[in-house]
């Protein structure tokens, strides 16, 4: 049994000596979202943010996540509560399979908590291990700094108004599009 | 009230695309009394976005709100059988028969309304599904008339779908219905089906094309796991994912194969193609008057063997009960795919449900429809358990269809007014299709392994008016008075090949482009003016002058290492227009900065949409000119991992501006395959303005480009 923190919550994970993080992940914790694509760290499709640093689920063993806390897209954000960046993913319509997108998604969520304003080249540096077969990029890079310029607008907006309520974490609400 | 459309679209008689061999109304469309429209198309969602297009249309002709329509992915037996997704068709077959069909339903309930009511006919009108007279008064809906069995009936030919200029939901950029699942991490795709007591499967391949399977030593196999065997198919079954990666691992060392060498030489493929026995056709051979030949140029252009290396490998969940096999596919067709299991497993069509469940993006025949069959041999082993299996990215890349290497030869001719006198080409090509469900044999991988092993039969090539196979746009597009163009298909596919994105056409519109490059500047000429001079389809020279245009081809500066290139292409012929312009950047290799893209297909029902396929299409186009390339030995395909098969990577990725010329008064064009062969052209011709040389070799490596 493995005991760490899965997108906030407590969990414990039973699964066989051995079993990477993916596969718990999908099998007995019951997520969709991480997926596989290879299983060698090659195409990003399986990456979560590990202690909110991208990591690579596939071949990541169960065990050394213990204590330790795992956010999937699952995570970022859901249909009612959207993450800015998934808020952002869809206003740009930024996939076509959408297969790549959990990865993707997480690994900019991590970008943008390290850098709030990044450039075209950090975004394609911080995505270059994220495959994506379906072309989607120019408009991934777009829904990136969509979902940035966002996030600093509510930044910028709770700076001038501290009394106003915060919801905290990666969930931050709605600003300006600048 | 009947546009120029609909006589175009249904022909006095004739119902529209698939219509016409599934005219049942209740098989296309069902409403509730809950207020829902349920929209059954044959076509499969492949990451295209296909189901959004078609719930608009049908919206559209409904006059009912969008997220009313909910889509049901496509199952036998019920789905109308509209055979394979594939070809830029769909918007064609299944969404000109959905315009069609919700046309008819729509006049079908208008009419019932009326003469319950007592309303006149054509003072009705709809909101949202309620029908309603001039005063505003509802004197019935799709909703409350759904009991009725209104469309348990034929589709009539009369019916009308609205104007052009009426349209209002069909032709708006509406957010694509399957995203938002896509970016929250839902449980979408085949791979996420969890169904009770699943197992989990994995297949453990040989080291050879078409090895026998000698012996599997004792105490190979971990407990808990069981073996599913049948001939030189071998998979194991496990309770846990996990668990199967890791009997895979532990049995393989203890299979005993008997190997043999089987695939060509790849140093030497080229000669392979020249010398390997084929059928040759003559494709066209056209002898009008002309002035004699002032100038020749002879060029020959190769692509090697490419692959689909879509992001999620192939997946299947297969379930024995009763005597009935149930399949959950991301199959391009669930029809096509029943038929050949069928055949497989010697069994009747009606004892097998395929159900679609979407797979990772599918650009052509990769390995869905293997990966199902795969799936119900491990289940045979688990009765009545669901056993899921799914590739490896060593499968994905190695034993999926390929799409076949290429070899184009042309021969083109100036007379001295610089115009085209003469042009030769020879397509030299596997067949590009070896789809299931077409031939009387099976043509699903594990059918070569199974006891007794059958052969798969070779490809195809399908006749140039369904838009060919290897010969797809093998037909330069300008005007040229003698052109003779032969194809030879080759007699065996010693790498299994099927359809992939384009099929021939890359290779034929590089050919082509880069030979019309060739040519202007032999006539002095700037390769705009000698494309639109020698070009007599409108909407071909406004896409390409709309591209020039984009780029700033008239005022363009030679910049050092760079590179501005042109080409254009209509997709068979008779689909989606498209010019790309292409910047490259020579350095160590040659790194492709931008792209610009003018678009025409036609009425587009989601521009955006279309402009997202295009996008993804070039990018494509980008990935396999300058870096794919299958690579193999005797045995096996050796690039079977993406540092072996490397795709464009975000750093490598250009920007790319794209335009899409709006014809709503025109029929629909698919878009989902027009910009990748242009895209290739166009950075080839890049290349030579950069550089002086003549790319001849794809991918467009330094290697290659040394030995142009």
């Amino acid at each position: 049994m493995v005991a760490f923190t899965l997108n906030g919550a407590a969990v414990e994970a039973a699964v066989e000596d051995g079993t990477s993080l993916l596969h718990a992940l999908r099998g007995p914790l019951g997520l969709s979202g991480p997926r596989f694509g290879c299983g060698t760290e090659q195409c990003g499709a399986c990456v979560v943010l590990l202690d909110g640093a991208p990591a690579y689920a596939c071949t990541l063993d169960t065990v050394s996540v213990a204590g330790r806390s795992v956010t999937t897209v699952e995570g970022l954000g859901t249909p009612e509560a959207p993450h800015a960046l998934q808020r952002a993913f869809l206003a740009e319509q930024a996939g076509q399979c959408g297969f790549c997108l959990s990865g993707i998604l997480v690994a900019s969520a991590a970008l943008l908590a390290r850098e709030p304003d990044p450039d075209d080249l950090a975004i394609r540096a911080a995505l270059d291990p994220h495959l994506c077969r379906c072309g989607s990029h120019n408009r991934i890079i777009r829904a990136v700094k969509r979902a940035a310029a966002e996030l600093r607008a509510s930044d910028r907006q709770r700076a001038q108004q501290p009394q106003a309520a915060s919801t905290g974490g990666v969930n931050r609400p709605k600003g300006d599009n600048a | 009230m009947t546009s120029d459309l609909d006589r175009r679209a249904a022909p006095p008689g004739k119902l529209p695309g698939n219509l016409a061999t599934n005219p049942r109304l209740d098989r296309w469309l069902t409403f509730d009394a809950a207020g829902h429209v349920t929209v059954t198309p044959g076509k499969v969602e492949l990451g295209q976005g296909i189901l959004t297009a078609l719930a608009q249309i049908v919206a559209e002709e409904l006059d009912v709100a969008l997220p009313r329509i909910r889509l049901r992915a496509a199952a036998t037996p019920d789905s109308p059988n509209e055979g394979v997704t594939s070809g830029s068709l769909s918007v064609q077959d299944s969404g000109m028969a959905l315009r069609h069909a919700a046309a008819a339903a729509r006049a079908i309930h208008l009419q019932v309304a009326a003469q319950r009511s007592g309303a006149a006919l054509d003072t009705l009108r709809i909101e949202d599904g309620a029908f309603l007279t001039p005063d505003g008064s509802e004197v019935g809906s799709y909703w409350s008339q759904a009991g009725a069995g209104l469309l348990a009936c034929e589709a009539p030919v009369e019916a009308r779908a609205k104007p052009p200029e009426a349209r209002r939901i069909a032709g708006a950029s509406v957010a694509r219905l399957d995203l938002p699942d896509k970016v929250f991490g839902a449980a979408r795709f085949v791979h996420d089906l969890r169904l009770p007591g699943m197992l989990h499967a994995r297949v453990v391949r040989p080291p050879a094309r078409h090895a026998l399977l000698l012996a599997i030593a004792e105490g190979a196999l971990p407990a808990g796991v069981t073996l599913a065997h049948d001939g030189a198919f071998l998979a194991v079954v496990a309770e846990t994912e996990h668990a199967a990666e890791r009997a895979v691992e532990r049995l393989a060392p203890h299979v005993t194969w008997d190997a043999q060498d089987t695939l060509p030489p790849e140093a030497a493929l080229t000669d392979w193609l020249r010398d390997e026995p084929g059928e040759h056709a003559v494709i066209l051979d056209r002898d009008d008057p002309a002035p004699l030949a002032a100038q020749t140029l002879r060029a020959s252009f190769t692509r090697p063997y490419v692959t689909h290396a879509s992001i999620g490998t192939s997946c299947a969940v297969a379930r024995w009960q009763d005597g009935t096999l149930e399949v959950w596919t991301h199959s391009q067709g669930v029809y096509n795919l029943r038929a050949d299991l069928g055949k497989a497993l010697a069994m009747a069509e009606d004892a097998i449900l395929v159900r679609h469940m979407e797979g990772a993006g599918c650009y052509g025949h990769n390995g869905a429809d293997d990966v199902a069959l795969d799936a119900a041999l491990a289940a045979r082993a688990a009765p009545g358990r669901p056993v899921r299996l799914l590739w490896s990215r060593a499968e994905e890349l190695g034993w999926g269809p390929m799409s076949s290497a290429m070899l184009v030869e042309v021969e083109a001719s100036l007379d001295a007014q610089g115009n085209i006198a003469a042009w030769r080409e020879e397509v030299t090509s596997h067949g590009h299709s070896s789809r299931p469900g077409r031939n009387p044999n099976a043509t699903l991988l594990a059918v070569e392994y199974m006891d007794p092993p059958r052969d798969i039969p070779n490809a195809i090539n399908p006749p140039l008016a369904s838009g060919g196979g290897a010969q797809r746009n093998a037909v330069p597009a300008y005007r040229i008075p003698k052109l003779t163009i032969g194809l030879k298909r080759i007699a065996r596919m010693p790498l299994r090949v099927s359809a992939l994105r384009g099929l021939g056409a890359p290779a034929n519109v590089l050919a082509i482009e880069s030979v019309m490059d060739e040519l202007a500047a032999m006539a002095g000429e700037d390769s705009l003016d000698f494309r639109l001079r020698h070009l007599d389809d409108p909407r071909g020279r406004e896409v390409l002058a709309l591209a020039a245009e984009m780029a700033g081809w008239r005022g363009r500066t030679k910049r050092e290492g760079f590179g501005l290139g042109l080409a254009y292409a209509r997709y068979k012929h008779t689909g989606a227009y498209c010019a790309v312009a292409a910047e490259i950047e020579a350095l160590d290799r040659v790194v492709c900065r931008r792209l610009w893209i003018a678009a025409d297909v036609g009425e587009a029902i989601n521009p955006d949409g279309v402009l997202n396929q295009y996008e993804g299409g070039a990018i494509h186009g980008v990935s396999m000119a300058l870096k794919e390339q299958v690579t193999f030995d005797a045995r096996a395909v050796t690039s079977d991992a993406w540092e072996t098969y490397p795709i464009l990577r975000f750093s490598e990725v250009p920007t790319v501006e794209s335009r899409l010329i709006a014809r709503p008064d025109l029929p629909p064009l698919g878009a989902g395959e027009a910009s990748l062969s242009p895209t290739v052209a166009a950075i080839a011709n890049a290349i030579h303005d950069a550089l002086g040389i003549r790319p001849r070799a794809m991918p467009f490596t330094p290697g290659n480009l040394a030995a142009s």
